[in-house]
């Protein structure tokens, strides 16, 4: 163990709610993710996958235990210094793709680069490259309504990528696309976290899309079940 | 950092023109209505005051009577006579000149043209006690003055009815009975804002006035020019007095005749169109204060509309100060487009409402700055709330919004 591991979870809890009503995520968590893994987080609704990730992605404190990027103890962080973390070093892409309506591809990718304070020519040249990353350079004028589910998707990963992030957080990336899409999209995300380096953690319902990843977690009522590694199932595919 | 925030609002803008319109509507209406108001009242003043000028400072008028709305039952007061115009001028201190004046209305004719005028019988102290200059001609001579000769000064309205566009000056024409030389044509002093048009007139001579038209040495009304090194009041008490005494007005009785001050008179004329101009300007400040609960709600709505949008943002990394500033910057720039839109919508208004009420076009730069400033500070007042708001959501229930 020379190189400490990029995120490290030590005994994370989550729990909603006050005293009689209360309800724990999740339970005790232990885990490590080394940079430029590629982890798919699995599990039934309910067993706290979607709650792992707010806390993964700095949306979100756990209620007791240790989160540590990059040796920074995040629990620790306010609000402010959680979304400056999440500038500097996360990527999102959601399963709504949750892009901004009525706006260009081109803007949507650069929003993150505004928030940074990049210069005009530097935003679209950066915003431009990821377009071209994901195969969309000729759609950059086309607003979210002009584009299918797979290419706004597509759009999404861009402007998570746009920063070139540390962590690239996906959550159910594949959850509004029929299968054809979802493989053309993890293909995508597989390429991505190899050419790259950056580290993915995805959420998925479906086995066959976390066959992509070469870590599997399975949680289970607010615990992890069990870990598969090494499974470089792209090779296999 | 503050250029990227205005981007994003102008992004934001330019995303929901409707909406963006109607949220402004408000403002538009509100600035556009204080300030073709205050623009409006300002220039109303101006023109009465203008008009007052015109009349003359400095000039006590004295008609008999006891002034408006009194005066009720009773024998009519007596008219002045020639020796009170002697008194008033060898007694007096301060008076510069005097002028009798004799009214009587008749229609002139010229070729085929008549007119119904006033006839303002006087002498040249008139043009003494108030600036009224000649636009061609002469005044009277005193020999004119004293033989009352059909000699006569007229008015540019009488001018423009009667000779069209035939010059005047030396012609002669028949008013009533009488046939009269134009020695003299007036500049143009437009219209009075009480008591009608002052260009209507034709000047003659008293003597001759009262002798072919009134039949009698009675002056209706007397103008006195004061000098400027003396106060009104003091000239006014003076003639007071003069006239009592002359009139035979025992102590404890009151004067059968009344001094108008004409600066008195433009007092009492430009506080009152300043109290309307107030009292106007004040409701359309309220039309202000809804015009930004406007801005609040339909900020409030898109915040909740936009929950999923900030949502995002935050995820993105934005931090909440850049978000409330994004909001707020919207506000602002909305509120302030509002305002311009609402000066240029005002100076619309006033273009065309200006020569309807027959007063001097203005452009008030004042107005138009304090109208502005107030519509950016309406955007930071009420867009506050709402920004605070869309600031303080939560990013995983924001994104969770439906």
């Amino acid at each position: 163990m020379a190189d400490p591991a990029l995120i490290s979870l030590r005994g994370i809890t989550k729990v909603y709610g006050e005293d009689p009503t209360a309800f724990q995520a999740l339970k005790g968590i232990d885990l490590d993710i080394e940079k430029g893994d590629f982890v798919a987080v699995m599990g039934p609704s309910g067993s706290g996958k979607s709650t792992m990730m707010n806390i993964l992605g700095c949306l979100d404190v756990p209620s007791a235990g240790a989160f540590l990027f990059r040796g920074v103890h995040v629990e620790n962080l306010d609000r402010d210094q959680r979304a400056l973390l999440r500038r500097k070093y996360f990527g999102f892409v959601f399963q709504g793709f949750n892009l901004l309506a009525r706006t260009s591809a081109l803007e949507n990718v650069e929003l993150p680069l505004l928030y940074r304070g990049d210069a005009k020519a530097a935003r679209r040249d950066a915003a431009m490259a990821a377009l071209g990353k994901v195969g969309l350079a000729d759609w950059h004028h086309h607003t979210p309504g002009e584009l299918s589910g797979g290419q706004q998707q597509r759009v999404a990963i861009a402007r998570a990528i746009v920063t070139n992030p540390e962590v690239l957080l996906a959550d159910e990336p594949t959850g509004n696309l029929d299968t054809e899409r979802s493989i053309e999209i993890m293909e995508l995300l597989a390429d991505l976290n190899r050419t790259s380096g950056v580290t993915i953690l995805m959420v998925t319902h479906e086995p066959e899309m976390a066959r992509f990843a070469r870590t599997i977690v399975h949680f289970r009522d607010g615990l992890i079940d069990r870990v598969e590694t090494g499974g470089a199932a792209v090779a296999a595919g | 950092m503050f250029g990227t925030i205005l981007l994003l609002a102008l992004r934001s803008i330019r995303r929901h023109v409707l909406r963006s319109f109607l949220t402004i509507l408000g403002i538009v209406i509100g600035v556009g209505a204080v300030v073709t108001m205050v623009t409006l009242g300002k220039a109303t003043t101006a023109a009465v005051q203008q008009q007052i000028a015109a009349l003359g400072t400095n000039i006590l008028q004295i008609r008999p009577g006891q002034g408006f709305g009194r005066g009720g039952g009773g024998p009519r007061p007596k008219d002045f006579d020639p020796a009170d115009i002697t008194a008033i001028e060898q007694q007096i201190a301060g008076v510069l000149a005097v002028a009798p004046q004799a009214q009587s209305t008749a229609t002139a004719i010229y070729e085929g043209a008549n007119w119904s005028t006033t006839i303002n019988g006087t002498t040249s102290a008139y043009f003494q006690v108030q600036p009224w200059p000649l636009a061609s001609g002469r005044l009277f001579t005193p020999a004119e003055e004293e033989a009352g000769k059909s000699v006569c000064i007229i008015g540019s309205t009488v001018e423009r009815n009667l000779f069209r566009s035939a010059p005047a000056l030396g012609r002669r024409f028949r008013i009533g009975e009488v046939s009269c030389d134009v020695i003299g044509t007036l500049t143009s002093r437009g219209q009075a804002g009480f008591g009608g048009d002052q260009d209507d007139v034709v000047i003659m001579p008293i003597k001759a006035v009262q002798r072919r038209f009134t039949g009698s040495t009675d002056i209706r009304m007397i103008l006195v020019g004061v000098d400027e090194a003396y106060s009104t009041e003091q000239v006014q008490s003076a003639l007071t007095n003069l006239l009592r005494e002359r009139r035979r007005i025992g102590g404890s009785k009151e004067d059968d005749f009344n001094i108008f001050d004409t600066k008195q008179i433009s007092e009492t004329l430009t506080g009152t169109t300043t109290l309307l101009t107030r009292i106007v300007a004040a409701v359309a400040a309220i039309s202000l204060v809804v015009g930004g609960i406007g801005i609040m709600n339909i900020m409030l709505v898109s915040v909740t509309e936009r929950t999923r949008e900030i949502g995002i943002r935050l995820a993105i990394g934005a931090v909440a100060r850049e978000v409330l500033m994004q909001f707020l910057v919207e506000s602002v720039v909305l509120s302030c487009l509002g305002g311009i839109i609402g000066l240029l919508l005002a100076q619309v208004a006033i273009a065309i409402a200006t020569p309807l009420m027959q007063v001097p076009w203005t452009f008030d730069l004042q107005i138009n700055l304090v109208a502005f400033l107030i519509s950016g500070l309406i955007g930071i007042v009420f867009g506050y709330f709402p920004a605070r708001r869309a600031a303080s959501l939560n990013p995983i229930d924001a994104l969770r919004h439906e």
